[in-house]
């Protein structure tokens, strides 16, 4: 809460102190809400359709190299497969119409025949020859089925009816799984005899284990029930039935999308072997060849979500800096606006301060001369003189008139102070109008003033009226406290860099300790029995703050009085903001 | 011999009082109720001091300060001032006003002030006279000078 509130504009709780018609120009939060809405709807929209846009474009070629590699593999494996098993039965064929029936029914050129198969191909495990009857007549091989009669096997009537056959993965006879191969020949005399092999599948496993290449990849075979002819990955063992629908016939090889029994994303690929009841088949989990994918997307959106969060961030540091901007400038506006209204207010104010008193003043003076006159004729004139009612009726109508001047005085002060005229000031001249105008006094009681201002004080900007006035009221006060013959030493020096010092040091009475907290309080004075408002050192002091400087003093009983002020060099604009209120 | 003053003022009842009283202190009294009367005045006779109110019509006080010490720079000049501010007083002195007062005014204090600044003058012309006669003594042919 604390960062957040550190954070927090200074416009935001703006509130218009001197709202009013034409001085309130904005609403900043609503400034700021429409600079974010406006810039950022500009930078993220676009960055957002494109992200979306790319990321779906990336998708489909990631999907569409997918399916485009699992239907290369399936052609690959396919042709490999077909080749297998057609030469295979080309193979038999060949052997078949090379040979007579008479030579194919000696066992021992069979049994040749088996070698031979074996050597260059392997995995045959048997030979045999059936006659249109559908009795095997000769047979070599690891099992002894010589007499058997195929007759009513529907493979016998398949190879009857298309002169080759190739079956699925059967137990038959031997109750060990295999796959029968028969051709059929077609004797000159209108009969025919069918040769028969059966063949091991290890070959054929084994040639699919090499073709597989993904290590996730699943390619096997099924007959048309959807029976497992060779072993797979994730369906187990052969001659168990895929969960999995059987694909529709078609010439080419398909590539379809599915889900599994998991309910996970599968890439199918399949594709019928001509002439065979096998259909071969790849399963490959989407998830996995996806994966890489995956990676990067994941990369993707941290920088999507990166990007946005920055340009959000600089969107708002902008927005806040700006609207900050505005609003302080509308802010010194506002200011400035106020500060002219009062100043107008109080230089009006002062100038019918200044009016008033000025024209009170002279009927005051005329009520002064002519008491004054009456109490000339009647301290002159010896029938009055002996009447002290009189007399002192005049004289308490002369301290009334005295009483209003005062006030009268006081007035034009106030009215002065009113006015802020700041300019150049040239320091020892205003000391030494000030000693001049206060000479008189001082050379009538035999005070000697010494005035040293130090070269090194340049010309500076302050209000020329206040610190003249403070100059007259502390060389006013160092006479005052002086006995004659008294010695006042007025010496300016600069300070530092930004202020100069000024220092009126008397060798008067000094004043008591117990007053020197007190002497710069209003009414307060010690000057007992002489006139004075006991305002003089309380105005001084408010003098030296409005032109931004400080006052102090130093005192010692019965030697003298040190008065320090401070005078800034530049007045602070709150100063002058201050001394107008 | 009485001191010859000159108050100058615009208001003419504080003018008529004030010169009543002041004639009562046995000085010989002229008044003017005007910058630009008063000014003619001086230019046509001696006066040793001459009151002069700040603010007055026409032309004002600060202005005719500066006429008089042309014309007669040994006339002795106190303000008058109503408006009591230092700045109105530093202007005067800078200018060669003897002091200056403020209204309503002590008649005491203009007294004493009237009297010292008659008491400079006089020396002023007492140390004119006195080189003046060191002069001719040194050199006799310097009466035969103009002044």
């Amino acid at each position: 809460m604390r960062i957040l509130k550190k954070l927090k504009p200074t416009f935001w709780d703006h509130e218009d102190i001197a709202t009013g018609p034409y001085k309130h120009h904005f609403n900043f939060r609503r400034i700021w809400k429409r600079a974010i809405l406006a810039t950022a709807t500009v930078a993220l929209v676009p960055l957002i359709i494109w992200a979306v846009a790319g990321y779906k474009l990336n998708l489909d070629t990631i999907e569409s190299e997918l399916v485009l590699r699992t239907s290369q593999l399936m052609s690959n494996s396919w042709r490999s497969v077909s080749l297998f098993l057609s030469e295979r039965r080309s193979v038999l064929d060949f052997i078949a119409h090379d040979n007579n029936f008479e030579t194919l029914n000696d066992p021992s050129r069979l049994a040749a025949m088996l070698d031979n198969l074996n050597k260059r191909f392997g995995g045959f495990t048997d030979l045999g020859v059936i006659d249109s009857k559908g009795i095997q007549r000769t047979h070599v091989g690891s099992h002894q089925l010589k007499g058997l009669d195929y007759n009513n096997q529907p493979w016998f009537r398949e190879v009857l009816k298309r002169g080759v056959y190739i079956s699925e993965l059967v137990l038959g006879f031997r109750n060990e799984p295999h796959l029968d191969f028969a051709v059929k020949r077609n004797l000159p005399d209108g009969s025919f005899f069918v040769l028969r092999a059966a063949l091991k599948p290890r070959q054929l496993n084994e040639l699919i284990v090499q073709l597989e290449v993904g290590e996730k990849e699943d390619l096997f075979i099924i007959n048309r029930e959807g029976v497992l002819q060779t072993p797979s990955r994730y369906y187990g063992p052969v001659l168990r039935k895929i969960p999995m629908a059987v694909p529709e016939y078609s010439s080419k090889e398909r590539v379809l999308e599915s889900k599994n029994d998991q309910n996970e994303q599968i890439v199918i690929g399949c594709a019928y072997i001509p002439e065979t009841p096998f259909i071969l088949m790849i399963v490959n989990q989407k998830g996995d060849l996806i994966q890489p994918w995956y990676k990067t997307r994941w990369a993707f959106t941290f920088i999507l979500a990166t990007s946005i969060l920055l340009i959000l961030l600089v969107t708002l540091g902008v927005a806040t800096h700006l609207v900050d901007q505005i609003h302080d400038a509308d802010q010194e506006r506002v200011d400035t606006l106020h500060q002219v209204e009062y100043a107008n207010k109080m230089v009006s104010l002062g100038r019918l301060a200044s009016g008033v008193a000025h024209e009170i003043n002279n009927p005051l003076a005329i009520i002064n001369e002519k008491v004054g006159h009456i109490r000339d004729i009647f301290t002159m004139t010896e029938t009055y003189a002996k009447d002290p009612k009189l007399i002192s009726l005049v004289e308490s109508v002369l301290s009334t008139v005295h009483r209003c001047g005062t006030v009268t005085k006081r007035l034009l002060n106030f009215a002065r102070h009113l006015n802020v005229s700041i300019q150049t000031i040239n320091l020892s001249e205003i000391i030494n109008e000030v000693k001049s105008v206060l000479a008189k006094e001082a050379e009538f009681r035999c005070i000697t003033v010494g005035v040293a201002v130090s070269d090194n004080i340049p010309p500076f900007e302050s209000d020329r009226g206040k610190l003249e006035q403070i100059f007259f009221n502390l060389f006013n006060n160092a006479i005052g406290a002086m006995n004659d013959g008294g010695h006042l030493e007025i010496r300016a020096k600069r300070e530092d860099l930004d202020f100069i010092s000024v220092t009126f040091s008397d060798n008067g009475r000094g004043i008591p300790e117990s007053d020197l907290k007190h002497i710069f309080k209003p009414f307060f004075y010690s000057k007992t029995g002489e006139s004075g408002t006991g305002l003089g050192l309380s105005v001084t002091y408010a003098l030296v703050q409005e032109i931004g400087g400080t006052i102090s003093v130093q005192s010692q009983l019965g030697k003298g009085t040190c008065f320090n002020i401070r005078i800034p060099l530049k007045m602070a604009e709150k100063n002058q903001k201050d001394s107008l209120t | 011999m009485k001191t010859r003053v000159l108050l100058v003022d615009d208001e003419e009842q504080f003018v008529q009082a004030l010169s009543e009283r002041l004639a009562l202190r046995d000085y010989d009294i002229t008044t003017s109720l005007s910058g630009d009367d008063a000014l003619k005045k001086i230019k046509r006779y001696n006066y040793d001091v001459v009151i002069l109110d700040v603010a007055m019509p026409g032309i004002d006080g600060i202005y005719a300060l500066r006429e008089i010490k042309k014309m007669k720079p040994l006339t002795e000049v106190i303000m008058l001032t109503g408006q009591g501010t230092v700045e109105t007083a530093i202007e005067g002195m800078k200018l060669g006003a003897f002091d200056f007062l403020m209204k309503p005014c002590n008649t005491e204090d203009l007294d004493t002030k009237i009297k010292k600044a008659q008491a400079r003058k006089a020396e002023h012309e007492e140390r004119i006279r006195a080189a003046k006669v060191s002069d001719i003594i040194s050199s006799p042919r310097s009466v035969l000078k103009d002044d």
